[in-house]
């Protein structure tokens, strides 16, 4: 074996994976504090006032970054699925489950802030439009895809299933992502991703990628801290595991 | 101080949306650290009663 494919296999055994975590989660967390304090401060106190929504638009600053995640942690989701389903590689198995929470509870930021924003700028707190209903959806997703980890008992056919839903349900994705364009809605287009000519001034711009950053950092901090237990119910009857305890104990 | 906290009128707003947020994202990193601690102290107290030190 090359020394590439060693270090990998190091890396996916869940023993090396569960320390390394508990290793990496102080760091990551730490960092995602700062990022989250620098990005606040500027997306709330240095950045301008909109001339068209006036402050309410600083809800941006949370809104866009938990929409973005509610779709890369779906990504996420999907293709370890796709990787525990061909190569039943049990670090991918417990890297979908544990992502599916953190997934759904993006999703459902993005709806209430996305709802707590619309109501001062559009008059309502919700409409039936193509952009917030496939975002309701991918809640939906999400939420299946955790009943049905939680109806099988063994872990493995349960990793199994949840991967077949996931890779059903990324069908999604485009929808969410091009329902601005594809159907009239109160909903704005999109602002950043036209790089050609972002439609967004710099002075607001960083403080939102930076608050991007800030939530991706949270999420690989929420999904370390979530893979421990996971791989700790998983391998509780191997040796490792006992032997863990035990030197705790002592 | 009131005028930042006011946001142009739209604090009643900006400020629940951000509240919200803050509250799940604690949660997200809350809830599977104490589930940890847990599992670990009940699989100890477990292996004190079944395991090589039982009485």
């Amino acid at each position: 074996m090359s020394a590439l494919s060693l270090a990998f296999h190091r890396l996916a055994s869940l023993p090396y994976f569960y320390s390394l975590a508990g290793k990496l989660l102080p760091w990551a967390g730490g960092l995602s504090i700062v990022l989250f304090g620098v990005g606040l401060y500027m997306g709330l106190v240095l950045a301008p006032t909109d001339y068209e929504q006036g402050d309410s638009y600083r809800i941006i600053y949370v809104h866009v970054p938990a929409a973005w995640m509610s779709m890369l942690v779906y990504v996420v989701l999907a293709i370890s699925g796709a990787i525990a389903l061909v190569w039943r590689l049990k670090l991918a198995e417990v890297v979908a489950r544990a992502s599916a929470p953190i997934g759904a509870s993006y999703t459902f930021l993005a709806l209430a802030t996305g709802s707590i924003w619309g109501k001062p700028m559009w008059g309502t707190w919700w409409i039936w439009d193509a952009r917030l209903t496939s975002e309701l959806i991918l809640l939906f997703l999400y939420l299946g895809y955790m009943a049905l980890q939680s109806a099988i008992d063994d872990r493995r056919t349960a990793a199994r299933a949840g991967a077949v839903l996931a890779l059903v349900g990324v069908v999604n994705l485009p929808i969410i992502h091009y329902s601005v364009e594809w159907w009239s809605t109160l909903h704005q287009g999109p602002t950043v991703s036209k790089f050609d000519s972002p439609s967004i001034h710099l002075s607001m711009l960083i403080p939102l990628l930076l608050m991007a950053l800030a939530f991706k950092i949270h999420f690989v901090t929420a999904i370390l801290a979530r893979i421990r237990p996971e791989i700790l119910v998983r391998e509780q009857r191997t040796q490792w595991v006992e032997r863990l305890i035990s030197q705790r104990q002592s | 101080m009131t005028e930042f906290l006011n946001m142009g009128g739209y604090g009643l707003y900006v400020w629940p949306a951000y509240l919200i947020v803050a509250i799940v994202l604690i949660l997200n990193l809350v809830v599977p650290l104490r589930r940890h601690r847990r599992l670990l102290s009940k699989m100890s107290r477990h292996n004190n009663l079944n395991g090589p030190h039982a009485p």
